[in-house]
């Protein structure tokens, strides 16, 4: 039987190309994210990153979760993959180890990735699975009313926590780095260009690669901590900000009101789970 | 008293841009407004289907071509194209 041909995307508007409309699934834009958020910047960061590196758009799959984030897939004119509840890494595992010349790149949110996939994110860190996780962090769950999270900050209000959080949140990058990643990175919405390189570095990198994008959640974070709309989110950004690389992950923690890390905090080189497994095949006398 | 060195000023030429708004996709977040680093936007006064206040160019001549409402454009509704590129106009 015949392959069929994937149906052309219509253009946005006739004779004048977007330059990221090949990589998009026009059809299904406007997207759903909500005004102000910063969803959408991510993945157009994301895109222009995919436009640098020049990868055939067949060697490209991204798997996401659930969640807000996780409507990226749905979004991309490349194999995607839109997985259950926190796992997108197990899936995204299984793909890269049945197909190890994909790019596999998991594309989800904090809620998705680091409380009910938080598991699967350090055991494929510890592994050194060569994948990389994008998470798109907004410190709550935006997509089901903006609930506590395991990002939420000290002293936050959300749905669940109206006179304000308690517990103790994660330090993504430090959580990232400590589990074995090799290459991590923070960066905000706000970035423009340093988003870019940060995510063309992480694609690139063999192994296990993070970046955390901190984006505004007007709807939800922001309207209950009243932090204004998503501009002010971005306004708060550009002054508490700190771009210091190299810095050690341990200082990178959130507070609302404080100033806070991004950059880049770790880039080093170790074996792969898949180099590994061959070596050791190999050794023991198998095909690898 | 040496010959004094004949100075040569480099010229360059600044690139020039159109910008495209996509006026439908816009959800008025107003974030290329606000960062547009030599402030050639400004948020319309009509409101587009939605019921968005869509950006509107209000300094053409200031655009340098950097990019950054493109890049900070949640919606894909705003982007920059170097003169001469297109024969859309």
């Amino acid at each position: 039987m015949p392959v069929r041909a994937a149906r052309a995307a219509p253009e946005f508007v006739p004779r004048v190309r977007h330059p990221l409309e090949r990589w998009l699934r026009t059809d299904r834009l406007p997207h759903i994210w909500c005004s102000g958020c910063g969803l959408g910047t991510a993945l157009s960061a994301f895109l222009y990153a995919l436009d640098e590196l020049g990868w055939d758009p067949d060697t490209v799959a991204v798997v996401s979760g659930i969640g807000c984030a996780g409507r990226v897939a749905g979004y991309l004119r490349l194999d995607t993959y839109h997985t259950t509840h926190g796992r997108a890494i197990p899936f995204a595992t299984g793909l890269k180890l049945a197909k190890p010349d994909l790019h596999v790149i998991v594309f989800s949110g904090d809620g998705d990735l680091f409380a009910i996939g938080g598991n699967h994110f350090i055991h494929a860190a510890r592994r050194n699975m060569d994948i990389a996780v994008i998470c798109v962090n907004n410190f709550n769950y935006g997509m089901t009313g903006g609930q506590l999270g395991p990002t939420t900050p000290v002293g936050a209000r959300t749905t669940t926590s109206p006179f304000g959080n308690f517990e103790h949140p994660f330090n993504l990058v430090h959580l990232a780095a400590s589990a074995g990643a090799t290459y991590v990175a923070r960066c905000t919405t706000l970035d423009g260009r340093r988003l870019q390189k940060a995510l063309v570095e992480a694609l690139s990198h063999k192994g296990f690669t993070f970046v955390e994008i901190l984006a505004p959640c007007p709807t939800n974070y922001g309207r209950r901590n009243r932090l204004g709309e998503g501009l002010d989110e971005l306004r708060y950004y550009r002054e508490h900000m700190v771009i210091k690389h190299g810095a050690d992950p341990k200082e990178a923690d959130i507070a609302p009101g404080k100033p806070f890390l991004v950059g880049k905090f770790v880039d080093i080189q170790k074996p792969t789970y898949l180099e590994l497994y061959q070596a050791k095949a190999r050794e023991i006398g198998g095909e690898g | 008293m040496s010959e004094l060195q004949e100075r040569v000023a480099k010229r360059w030429k600044v690139p020039k841009g159109h910008i495209y708004v996509l006026e439908e996709f816009c959800k008025g977040c107003g974030f290329c407004v606000e960062f547009c680093p030599k402030k050639v936007l400004a948020q319309a006064s009509h409101f587009n289907d939605k019921g968005y206040h869509p950006p509107e160019v209000v300094d053409p001549e200031a655009c340098v071509l950097c990019g950054f409402c493109e890049r900070i454009c949640p919606d894909f509704a705003i982007w920059v194209e170097e003169e001469g590129k297109s024969d859309a106009g």
